[in-house]
């Protein structure tokens, strides 16, 4: 451990402090100067500067890596942290590009400057080690996103789903501190490595494993797994889109990131308990967590008719096979665990593109508002297509490469007994069921015809831009994985697990 | 040469999609030399391929070091067979589907998309690359009958959708196992092939392997969406579905379930070839009652395709040799049968309901049809002179050598097959009441029932003239599939059975 002047500190967390001031550009320019112009303009130039101050912070972060642990774990950063970090501006920049076309506000600076602190947040939260600044760095992620999520207006149901979003995401912040604070109380430390430390030479201690349920509600929430996902339908469904798009894409980046780091570095010894004290590990708690979020999530979805929903179901679905990745103790299954959350982030936000537009034209989300998409918007419905079927996980999109990966390396992990062979069982027979109510989606678009007077939809350039290069990834890492997986897993290994 | 077939065929796919819409001369154009450059490509392979070298690889470059997975493509005589027989197939399904004129870009899109995958999964030598190809197959097979389908297709494409999911899954859970279990970090076929896994490990994973392949080959009680997809898909994709959808399921049971966990087919070889023998059963005990012309013959695929099975199971060349010739055959003359099916008959007489068929007199007014479905028929039912005859029998031989009881039940389905086969063709071709040649015209439309088109007559004639060749002369295929069974692939499988 070591303490830095705060040259060094701010050279360590400039892209953070990058990304800050554009937070306040933002604001300043929206406020001061351009109250009086057009809104398209206005948007234009908020989405532009935050493009911008992303595009500096990776490009800083390019130019100069920094290898480094500051202030007992409080800063750390490493090309893993750095990679995730990069991820998350990148799920920034397509979010502002996906509001530029939404009309949902008239507050463009605030909107912008809260969607640049939540990065900001997100990004703290990967590059830190430390339980204090973890649980600042959320608050400062949810505080954000709640507003975000209340930012229409004009909407009940914007309303009522920050109000839902916020009242079970303080709840579980409680729960978080309280876990932290019981391991503050039995290891005396903070910093998670030297807390795992700690803990093992405890030895076994039910004190401990309260510390750690308590632990998992916290991040439970922020992961939507059941049974902590009942914000998540609500919160999709009556953010603004954008605001939707992010909560789905950059915050379950960024809790997954945190959420296996504090698993697997802080309680590796309490993988499998101890069943002489009877003290249970996480192991066995998240399998059931993971368990049970595949299939309420999967079978949940099947009954939505509102495509939003259905997606936030198919969130909490995917969340569970997230959560298989932790079960395999070992840098193979959190390469795997990193590799399927960002592909399943960059396809989330290119779904939420389409539904974006449909809902903004067709003047809903409702699966039959979707109805002869095919004929009205053939590339945007190729996209969805693409989309759909690789969160369903067909090759060769990168949903398919991400599950199989998340599946041989939860196998491989200890080949001689398969202890996970019954979790990859049940998450291969559910994504049957996921495939039937994509299915259901891909129907309207591709089968059902239009109305005669249907005429083609106006596809925003911006949005549609985003929509095809997003699809274009989804095929193209379904295809060559290498270019992330090596990425990934040498940042993994770099790190020694 | 033959791995351009699948590039070819994607690249096919995306020109049709590419051509325009008010167009479909042009797509037609370009399906039509998509499918006959396949064929092409697969005859050149054939003839430049040598039976007596086994296993050729004809690619093999690295794709996903992380996994040791490779993009590796080899054939032999079995692939060769069904590469060739996967040319056919598509040549004559777009005859057959000329006249698509709803959305004709985006059906041949799908269709080619489905035939690439097709002969991937043929062609592919890493168990990865083959399950990609597997699952690819599986998007169009839904679009192509939800959106060109007939008959309550939104349940059959859905279901059929389901079913190869749910089977690839299983095969899915194998392989993972396999991968995880045999610590080779490879998906080679041939690797893991040479593994030897534990006898205990064989006994669970082979079934899920086998049966998840064999969803797909339509093996009973899990054959229910074969009936149902055939008669609701479109002419081209039936056809397909029948001719070469199911032959993939049961190439899969070959190539991967049965060469992967020998031991294990010894343990279940009972269990496997008492379903075999069910399904000749029940098919074609089905087939006998039923009202919709096309169910019959979906059915009567359910009892062929349980030939294949059984031969697959019998642990002996000829069995193997046997199954592989019907899959050949059965993709032959099913896509013959649902040529005349769907497209001849249905297109002009707007039913399938055999009591209303019976009231036209087809024979009169469709006399090609009559004529090619009285071959078809004849060279269903196992007729010498036809491939189904020297398919049938020799995997009767194997399974005689097997389970003797076993194929005597098997005898009797082929009896029956004649029955309904016989039955059928009397009742929708030559009924006794035909009625007077005047009312027989196409009722709901009240003109005469359009000619059958050349490419009707080009299509049923090339796939009459493949049976027949075959039938007369079967060492053409059948020295390219015998010497395969010696490679090193089929090592495990050979020591197991004894050979």
């Amino acid at each position: 451990m070591n303490t830095a002047d705060y040259l060094t500190l701010l050279s360590a967390l400039a892209p953070e402090v990058i990304v800050v001031l554009t937070a306040l550009l933002v604001l300043a320019v929206d406020l001061l100067g351009l109250q009086d112009t057009p809104r398209s303009y206005r948007m234009s130039i908020a989405a532009g500067l935050t493009t911008l101050g992303c595009a500096g912070a990776v490009g800083w972060m390019f130019i100069n890596p920094t290898v480094g642990n500051w202030h007992g774990g409080m800063l750390v950063i490493d090309p893993l942290n750095e990679t995730v970090k990069a991820v998350i501006l990148l799920l920034t920049v397509l979010t502002a590009m996906l509001s530029v076309d939404c009309k949902f506000t008239r507050h463009i600076g605030e909107y912008f400057a809260l969607l640049l602190l939540a990065t900001v947040g997100m990004m703290l939260l990967a590059s830190t080690e430390e339980l204090l600044m973890i649980f600042a760095s959320l608050e400062l992620v949810s505080l954000s996103l709640y507003i975000l999520v209340a930012f229409d207006k004009s909407s009940r149901q914007s309303a009522e789903a920050a109000m839902k979003y916020f009242l079970f995401g303080g709840m579980s912040a409680a729960f978080l501190l309280f876990g932290f604070s019981l391991l503050y109380g039995l290891t005396g430390t903070t910093y998670v490595p030297r807390m795992a430390h700690k803990l093992f030479s405890l030895g076994p201690d039910p004190l401990a494993t309260v510390a750690l349920v308590m632990v998992v509600i916290g991040f439970g929430f922020k992961v939507a797994a059941v049974p902590f996902h009942l914000w998540a339908p609500d919160a999709y469904q009556g953010a603004p889109l954008p605001s939707a798009a992010f909560i789905a894409s950059g915050s379950k980046v960024a809790s997954f990131y945190v959420f296996a780091k504090v698993l697997l570095l802080g309680f590796s010894q309490l993988g499998w308990g101890d069943s002489n004290n009877a003290v249970s590990g996480w192991i066995p708690l998240l399998s059931v967590i993971a368990a049970i979020s595949m299939v309420l999530g999967n079978l949940a979805a099947i009954r939505q008719t509102s495509v939003r929903r259905l997606l936030a179901y198919s969130a909490v679905a995917h969340a569970g096979y997230m959560l298989v990745g932790f079960l395999a103790l070992g840098g193979d299954a959190f390469a795997s665990m990193l590799f399927y959350v960002t592909t399943y982030a960059l396809t989330t936000v290119g779904a939420f593109g389409v539904l974006g537009v449909v809902e903004s034209q067709v003047g809903g989300d409702q699966l039959k508002d979707f109805a002869g998409l095919a004929r009205r918007a053939p590339v945007l419905s190729a996209c969805l297509m693409v989309f759909l079927l690789s969160l369903a996980g067909i090759p060769p999109l990168a949903g398919f490469f991400g599950k199989f990966y998340l599946f041989a390396a939860a196998l491989t992990n200890d080949a001689s007994s398969l202890p996970f062979l019954w979790l990859i069982v049940l998450g291969i027979a559910m994504s049957c069921v996921s495939l039937y109510y994509y299915l259901q989606v891909l129907k309207q678009v591709f089968v059902v015809e239009a109305d005669a007077n249907a005429r083609p939809i106006a596809v925003p350039f911006l949005v549609h831009a985003v929509v095809v290069l997003l699809a274009a990834a989804v095929i193209l890492l379904g295809c060559v994985p290498g270019w992330l997986l090596d990425t990934i897993h040498a940042a993994v290994t770099e790190q020694g697990w | 040469m033959l791995a351009w077939t699948i590039y070819l065929s994607f690249a096919g796919a995306l020109a049709c999609l590419l051509t325009p819409r008010a167009n479909p001369r042009a797509t037609r154009a370009m399906a039509f030399s998509t499918a006959l450059a396949g064929l092409v490509c697969g005859l050149i392979g054939a003839v430049e391929f040598k039976p007596e070298n086994g296993l050729e690889v004809i690619t093999n470059v690295r794709w996903i070091p992380a996994l040791g997975i490779d993009f590796s493509l080899a054939a032999d005589g079995i692939s060769v067979t069904l590469v060739l027989l996967t040319g056919i197939a598509a040549v004559a399904g777009v005859l057959f589907s000329w006249n698509i004129e709803h959305r004709t870009n985006e059906f041949f899109a799908f269709f080619f998309a489905l035939i690439g995958g097709v002969y991937g999964v043929f062609l592919s030598l890493d168990l990865f690359l083959l399950f990609v190809f597997y699952e690819i197959a599986i998007v169009p097979k839904y679009f192509l009958i939800a959106i060109w389908g007939s008959t309550r297709r939104d349940y059959a494409a859905m279901k059929l959708a389901l079913y190869s999911f749910i089977g690839s899954g299983m095969v899915l859970i194998g392989m993972l196992a396999a991968y995880a279990v045999s610590g080779l970090a490879s998906f080679d076929l041939q690797t893991l092939a040479q593994h030897s896994f534990a006898p205990e490990f064989q006994r669970w994973a082979f079934p899920l392997v086998f049966v998840g392949f064999a969803i797909l080959a339509g093996m009973w009680p899990f054959h229910t969406w074969a009936p149902t997809g055939h008669s609701a898909a479109p002419t081209a994709a039936s056809m397909l579905l029948a001719g070469v959808v199911m032959k993939l399921g049961a190439y899969g049971c070959l190539r991967v379930a049965m060469t992967l966990f020998p031991e294990g087919l010894k343990m279940w070889q009972h269990e496997l070839a008492a379903l075999a023998v069910t399904g000749i059963v029940y098919g074609a005990l089905v087939a006998l009652v039923q009202k919709d012309f096309k169910f019959v013959i979906g059915y009567s695929s359910v009892s062929h395709m349980g030939f294949v099975l059984l031969g697959l199971v019998t642990l002996n060349e000829i069995g193997w040799s046997g199954a592989v010739l019907q899959m050949f055959s059965h993709g032959v003359i099913a896509g013959l049968l649902f040529g005349v099916v769907g497209r001849m008959v249905y297109d002009r007489a707007h039913t399938r309901e055999l009591d209303a068929l019976e009231g036209m007199g087809l024979a009169r007014k469709m006399p090609f049809a009559a004529v090619t479905f009285v071959i078809a028929g004849f060279a269903s039912m196992g007729m010498p002179g036809f491939s189904g005859f020297i398919a049938e029998l020799q995997v009767l031989i194997g399974a005689w050598q097997a389970f003797p009881r076993l194929a005597i039940i098997a005898g009797v389905g082929i009896v029956i097959g004649v029955v309904y086969t016989l039955k059928t063709t009397a009742k929708v071709f030559f009924p006794d009441n035909a009625i007077a040649v005047e009312s027989l015209d196409d009722h709901e439309h009240d003109h005469p029932l359009e000619p059958i088109s050349v490419q009707e007559r080009l299509g049923a004639a090339l796939l009459i003239l493949c049976t027949v060749l075959i039938g007369l002369h079967p060492r053409l295929l059948l020295d390219l599939i015998v010497p395969s069974f010696k490679s090193p692939l089929f090592d495990g499988l050979r020591k197991v059975a004894g050979l």
